[in-house]
């Protein structure tokens, strides 16, 4: 018998005569609610990431300041043309990891956020670019746009396709290894920029 | 009925207990760690309106799973094939490292990295590994001080809890080239120890992980952690090998939402944890995906329709942190990679009752275990129900109700280690305990574990 069939064979032997146990009832979820900007924004402030508020219309200014003295700039291939106008750093597009490593920051959007965690998804998917991107620079600049924020992590679930590459960000790396402190800063990015766009 | 093999148990507990009893700085380690995560934990819990439900909810899902896991083990290995991995399966943890042996050797690599994960823990990887003349560079912080120190973990989130800042600095400055000067401050020891490992993630080829959940219905896997080690392996190296324990299954991708909700909170004490991985298959990472579906033991525990929840385990580790005996203890003395109230429960139903008969007696059944479990595993009730089980003399049953009776009582407890301590430190074997340790003592003439033998033992194991 192979593994496969002997294992599952030997859980089969043991729920023998086991008595059902029902899945409990899904709740109904709304994927469109809105999540509060200003909870998503404190949320964020409460690991150490830095907010930033843009009105309408005010994304590539608001980017431009964010990003004053970022000497090389990492994002995807697709990042909109219209965000960087007002940067006048280096830009390189979808660099490999070896380059990566040598960039002052990356600059992408996200998919989705649940605002009650102060979590950021991002799913691989417009502007986004591969998980390396943002994995590998010390700082990572996200874009947030309002529409793009979920009450919870149930909605935000919702919204997100399963098999995409997903990466749940909340707040800089951390680790609470030293006497269960944490403390902001390890492997991943350390300093984490989100700016929270009205569109 | 086949249990498991590996990690998962050591000396009695009494006895492995004893020495540890009498280090005062390990028990102000652990009281302090221990004492800062709990307020941490109980802070966040309050602000859920509905906690009580979503811990229902999350029992329930888990209950379910287990009902119904042959099918869904099934679903999930289907899934994850049609995205591109490779699915193998593991009798138990002979048979686990040596397909992930044979994996690492078809790549031709000696060197690979590691997320921390407990099956690997368990089934003994790195030192199977390390026969094979192949390096496991352990990543998470905890896991690296341990691996550094030459020690064992002894807990289930933080392995590395029994150390106070001090001692990891001066491991740092022994052992990690490059780190003579660093402070003691946890941000100067986190950043040391993120130049460490710097270019071993930029140019590691192969990585080993296990999962947090594995999701029937789409065939993903999800890992959670905090420092950014984990999204490196997973994405940076061209091999990936998971390991993940058959319980680890939940049905469907909304059922992530309760675990996701429960186990930041219950497990470092965060609204959520700084970073969660979640992949199908092959997606934009490595190229070449294998996951390990490992019994060792599970489906011994699922026989069992008592003991059968301790399979729900999400491992947040809120059990240990409330237990007071593991407070006093530390997590070695259980023997186990599993430590803890869930370490009680869990160890001896893997490796059957009689390999780990002490176990179920390491408890006050004081029943804060039960209260924290975000998915309600009831181990006060799993723990009197093993003792039943437990196959002793006379005299041996004597003597674990001593413990018990003593470990009930803080005060009763804290007597009685400082009157076991005295002559402990004086001499290298046992004869007698002082009363009421002495119950456990007269039943064995007792050679003193050196703290170095249960790595030993642990070694044998495999
Ligand atoms: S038994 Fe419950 S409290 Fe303990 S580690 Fe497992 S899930 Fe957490």
């Amino acid at each position: 018998m192979s593994a496969r069939e002997e294992i599952l064979a030997r859980l089969r032997g043991a729920l023998d005569g086991a008595a059902e146990a029902p899945a409990p009832p899904r709740p109904v979820v709304d994927a469109r609610a809105q999540g509060d900007p200003e909870l998503m924004a404190g949320r964020l402030r409460d690991y150490k990431a830095v907010v930033h508020r843009a009105g309408p219309g005010e994304l590539a200014a608001v980017l431009g300041g964010v990003l004053a003295g970022v000497g090389v700039l990492a994002v995807p291939p697709d990042l909109p043309e219209a965000w960087l106008s007002a940067h006048s750093g280096r830009v390189l597009r979808d660099p490999d990891v070896a380059a990566l490593d040598t960039v002052d920051a990356v600059l992408t959007g996200a998919a989705v956020a649940v605002a009650e965690t102060g979590t950021i998804v991002l799913d691989a998917g417009p502007a986004q670019g591969r998980r390396a991107l943002t994995l590998v620079p010390d700082r990572h600049v996200c874009v947030l746009f309002t529409r793009q924020i979920a009450p919870g992590v149930a909605q935000a679930l919702a919204r997100l396709r399963p098999t995409a590459p997903l990466t749940w960000i909340s707040g800089p790396s951390a680790t609470s290894d030293i006497e269960l402190s944490r403390v902001e800063g390890v492997h991943g990015p350390r300093r984490l920029d989100v700016v929270i766009a009205e569109y | 009925m086949t249990h498991g093999t590996g990690n998962l148990s050591g000396a009695d507990f009494p006895r492995a207990a004893l020495p540890l009893l009498a280090d005062d700085r390990l028990r102000r380690n652990l009281r302090h760690a221990t004492g800062t995560i709990r307020a941490k934990r109980a802070a966040v819990v309050g602000e859920v309106d509905d906690w009580e439900e979503l811990r229902e909810a999350g029992r329930a899902i888990k209950a379910h799973t287990m009902r119904h896991l042959p099918e869904l083990l099934e679903r999930f290995e289907e899934a994850a094939a049609a995205a591109g991995a490779t699915v193998h399966w593991a009798r138990d943890a002979t048979e686990a490292c040596a397909i992930i042996g044979d994996l690492i050797a078809a790549t031709g690599e000696s060197e690979v990295v590691k997320v921390k994960s407990m099956a690997t823990q368990e089934i003994g990887l790195n030192e199977a590994l390390e026969a094979r003349g192949i390096t496991a560079v352990e990543t998470d912080l905890a896991e690296l001080i341990v691996q550094l120190a030459g020690d064992t973990p002894s807990h289930i989130l933080v392995p590395a809890i029994h150390k106070n800042r001090g001692e990891i600095r001066d491991l740092f400055r022994a052992a990690m080239p490059g780190a003579q000067d660093v402070s003691d401050e946890p941000a100067d020891l986190a950043a040391a120890a993120r130049r460490h490992l710097r270019e071993k993630f930029l140019s590691a080829k192969v990585a080993v992980s296990g999962a947090n959940f594995a999701v029937a219905e789409t065939g993903t896997l999800v890992v959670v952690e905090s420092e950014g080690n984990g999204r490196m392996c997973l994405t940076l190296p061209e091999t990936l090998i998971s390991l993940v324990g058959v319980e680890k299954i939940v049905p469907s991708f909304a059922d992530l939402e309760v675990f996701l909700r429960l186990l930041p909170r219950s497990s470092t004490g965060e609204r959520m944890n700084p970073y969660t991985s979640m992949w199908t298959g092959v997606a934009d990472g490595p190229s070449a995906v294998h996951i390990v579906l490992l019994d060792n033991g599970r489906s011994a525990v699922l026989a069992d329709e008592v003991g059968r929840q301790a399979l729900h385990c999400i491992r947040c580790s809120a059990c240990l942190n409330v237990c007071p005996v593991y407070e006093r203890t530390g997590g070695h003395a259980y023997g186990s990679v599993y430590p803890g109230p869930i370490g009680a429960i869990l160890s001896p139903q893997l490796t059957g009752v009689a390999a780990n008969r002490s176990l179920p007696f390491a408890s006050t059944l004081c029943g804060a275990c039960y209260e924290v479990c975000p998915v309600k595993i009831d181990i006060p009730r799993v723990l009197v129900h093993l003792r039943q089980e437990a196959p002793k003399s006379p005299v041996e049953r004597a003597a674990m109700r001593a413990m018990s009776w003593v470990m009930r009582d803080p005060r009763r407890y804290a007597r009685a280690l400082r009157a076991a301590a005295l002559p402990l430190r004086r001499r290298r074997t046992l004869r007698r305990a002082p009363w009421p340790l002495s119950a456990w003592t007269a039943a064995r003439d007792l050679p003193l574990p050196a703290a170095k033998s249960f790595r030993e033992r642990w070694k044998e194991g495999v």
